[in-house]
C-alpha cells in the first residue's frame, strides 16, 4: 500500500512536470511524433516491399520447353525426374495445343496466325511450368533441368528476378538504418528535455535529499516523465498511420500501378504497427530519461 | 554509545584547506549543544559531517548508530530520515504554501493523506503558524519562514535537530522567538545541535557550548558562554 501510494505520487509528479514545462515537452513530443511517423512510413514501406518480394517470388516460374515429337512416356519420365530434384515446389504440364488456344484468345493478331495451324503442325512446344521453393537458387535448379534429356530449352527471369530481390533487400536495409538513426536522435532530444526539467528543479531535489528522499524516489518522476512524453508522442503517429494507410489503400484499391503488385491489407498490419509505434515511443522515452537521470542527477 | 560520537576526525577539502583537525566529541541523547566559533573555524563543516553532506577524510562519525564516514551515497537517506535540519536561508520552496512545504518532508514515506494532514498541522501548530498555513513563503516575514522550516524539520519527529545558524538572518527579537521554539523542541526530548554566531543567545540559554577554532576543539563546557578572547 505504501509503495503503491509512492508510485502513484511519482507518476502524477511525472505528469505534472510534463505540463509545467509544457513548451519544452511539446518540443520533445513533436520530435517523437515526427520520428514515429517516419518509422511508421518505413515499416509500412518495408512490409509492402516484403509482400512484393513474396508475391514476385511466388510468381517466379521456370518454363521448360520439351523437344518436339517427344513421346508421352518420355514426357512423364522427365516430369518425374524434375520432381525428384531439390528445390522444386510444383510442376505442371501444359500441352502445345493448350498453349495455342490460350495465345489465340489473348490476341486477335496472334489468333489469326495460329489459326492457320492445327494439332498436327502446331509449331509450338509442350512445356512444363516449374515453381521453386527458394528463388535465390533458381539459376542452379534451371541448369539441372537443362541437363535432363528431351529438354529443348529452359527459361526463367534470368538475373532480373534475382536483381529485383537484391534491390528490395538493399531498400529494406537502408530504411532500417534510417529508422535506427532517428530513434537514437529522438532519445537524445528527450534526454535534453528531462535535463532541463532537472535543472529547473535543482532546489527541490536538494531539499528532497535533505529531508531523506531516497535516490530512487527522486529519480522515478523523471523516468515516468520520459515515458509519458514517449507515450504522448506516439498517439498522433498511430492515428495518422492507421487512418492514412486505410485511406491510401482504399484510394488505390489495394494495388500499386498494376494488379501484379498488391498492397498489404491494413487489417493485417495496423494493429501490430500501432503497438510497435507505442512501444518505440515509450522505450525511447525511457532510455532518454534514464540517460538524463543518470548523467545529470548525480545525487 | 552516545547518540552522536565523533572520534579523531579530520576533514581536509580538495583545495587543501584543513577544516577539522583531530576532533573527538560525544553528544548524548537529549542534549542541547551550541557550536560556536569564528567564520572558517570549521563549525559548518562539522554540521555538514553530521548530515553527511561531507565525508570525513579520516576518523569515525557515528550519528544515531550509523557510521557516516562509511555511508554510501545511495544510503544517505536512511541517515537523513533520523534528522531534522534547519538552515540559515530556510530552504523553502517558493511555489508551495506553508502546508505544502511542511508536507513535502512527509511525501517520501507514502503515508495516507489523513495521517499526513494530522502530522503537518501538528507541526505547524507547534511553531505557531496555524493561521498562515495557506500562505506562500514570500508572504511571510523572515522569522515566520524560519518557523516553517523548523516545522518541516520536526514534522517527522526526528531524534536530532541540526540547526546551521538558524538565526543568522534575523533580528535579535525574532531570534529569541525562534530560540524559544527550538528550546521547546529540546524539552520534548529532541537532541539539538546548533551552530551560531549569536553571543546573546548562547549566553542567555546556558547550554553546553563547544568552541572551535581553526578546526580544533578549544573548549567544551556545560552551561558555558560565548568565548571571545578570555582564557578557558
Amino acid at each position: 500500500m505504501k509503495a503503491f501510494r509512492i508510485l502513484i505520487k511519482n507518476i502524477s509528479d511525472g505528469f505534472k512536470s510534463v505540463f509545467r514545462n509544457f513548451s519544452l515537452s511539446l518540443a520533445s513530443i513533436s520530435c517523437i511524433t515526427i520520428t514515429l511517423i517516419l518509422v511508421a512510413i518505413a515499416i509500412i514501406l518495408s512490409e509492402n516491399v516484403n509482400k512484393f518480394t513474396d508475391d514476385i517470388e511466388k510468381d517466379v516460374t521456370i518454363v521448360v520447353y520439351i523437344e518436339k515429337n517427344t513421346q508421352q512416356i518420355d514426357i512423364d519420365a522427365t516430369k518425374e525426374k524434375i520432381e525428384a530434384l531439390r528445390n522444386i515446389e510444383s510442376i505442371t504440364f501444359t500441352s502445345k495445343e493448350e498453349i495455342r488456344q490460350e495465345m489465340s484468345k489473348d490476341s486477335d493478331g496472334l489468333g489469326t496466325i495460329l489459326g492457320e495451324y492445327n494439332e498436327s503442325n502446331n509449331p509450338l512446344l509442350d512445356e512444363f511450368l516449374v515453381k521453386v521453393t527458394d528463388t535465390e537458387k533458381i539459376g542452379e535448379t534451371a541448369n539441372r533441368i537443362k541437363e535432363l534429356p528431351f529438354i529443348n530449352a529452359v527459361k526463367y527471369g534470368e538475373g532480373m528476378v534475382e536483381q529485383l530481390v537484391k534491390v528490395f533487400d538493399v531498400v529494406k536495409k537502408i530504411t532500417f538504418v534510417i529508422v535506427v538513426g532517428l530513434v537514437i536522435v529522438t532519445a537524445f532530444l528527450i534526454s535534453n528535455t528531462i535535463k532541463i526539467t532537472i535543472n529547473n528543479r535543482k532546489r527541490q531535489i536538494e531539499i528532497m535529499r535533505l529531508v531523506g528522499a531516497s535516490n530512487a524516489y527522486i529519480k522515478l518522476p523523471f523516468f515516468f516523465e520520459g515515458i509519458i512524453l514517449g507515450f504522448l508522442g506516439s498517439l498522433i503517429p498511430i492515428f495518422l498511420t492507421c487512418y492514412g494507410y486505410i485511406f491510401l489503400y482504399q484510394k488505390l484499391n489495394g494495388i500499386l500501378f498494376t494488379e501484379v503488385i498488391t498492397l498489404v491489407n491494413p487489417d493485417n498490419i495496423l494493429f501490430h504497427l500501432s503497438i510497435i509505434l507505442m512501444a518505440i515511443g515509450i522505450i525511447v522515452g525511457a532510455i532518454g530519461s534514464y540517460r538524463a537521470v543518470r548523467r545529470h542527477l548525480k545525487i | 554509545m552516545n547518540l552522536i560520537e565523533i572520534k579523531n576526525t579530520y576533514k581536509q577539502y580538495k583545495n587543501g584547506v584543513t577544516a577539522l583537525c583531530d576532533l573527538t566529541l560525544s553528544i548524548p541523547k537529549g542534549d542541547f549543544v551550541f557550536l560556536v566559533g569564528a567564520s572558517g573555524s570549521g563549525k559548518s563543516t562539522l554540521i555538514k559531517l553530521l548530515y553527511r553532506q561531507e565525508k570525513p577524510t579520516r576518523g569515525e562519525v557515528y550519528v544515531g548508530g550509523i557510521n557516516v564516514a562509511k555511508l554510501r551515497n545511495r544510503k544517505v537517506y536512511k541517515l537523513r530520515r533520523k534528522l531534522g535540519i534547519v538552515f540559515q536561508d530556510y530552504k523553502l520552496l517558493p511555489g508551495m504554501t506553508v502546508y505544502e512545504n511542511v508536507a513535502f518532508a512527509l511525501e517520501i514515506y507514502g503515508l495516507p493523506e489523513r495521517e499526513v494532514r494530522k502530522k503537518v498541522m501538528n507541526a505547524i501548530e507547534k511553531v505557531g503558524l496555524k493561521e498562515k498555513f495557506r500562505s506562500y513563503p514570500d508572504q511571510l516575514s523572515g522569522g515566520e519562514q524560519q518557523r516553517v522550516s523548523i516545522a518541516r524539520a520536526i514534522v517527522n519527529n526526528p531524534k536530532i535537530l541540526i540547526c546551521d545558524e538558524p538565526t543568522g538572518n534575523l533580528d535579535p527579537n525574532t531570534s529569541l522567538e525562534i530560540m524559544e521554539f527550538i528550546n521547546k523542541i529540546n524539552e520534548e526530548g529532541t537532541t539539538i545541535i546548533m551552530a551560531t554566531h549569536d553571543k546573546d543567545i548562547v549566553n542567555t540559554y546556558k547550554k553546553r557550548v563547544i568552541t572551535l577554532e581553526k578546526g580544533i576543539l578549544i573548549s567544551d563546557k556545560e552551561k558555558g558562554g560565548y568565548k571571545t578572547n578570555e582564557s578557558i
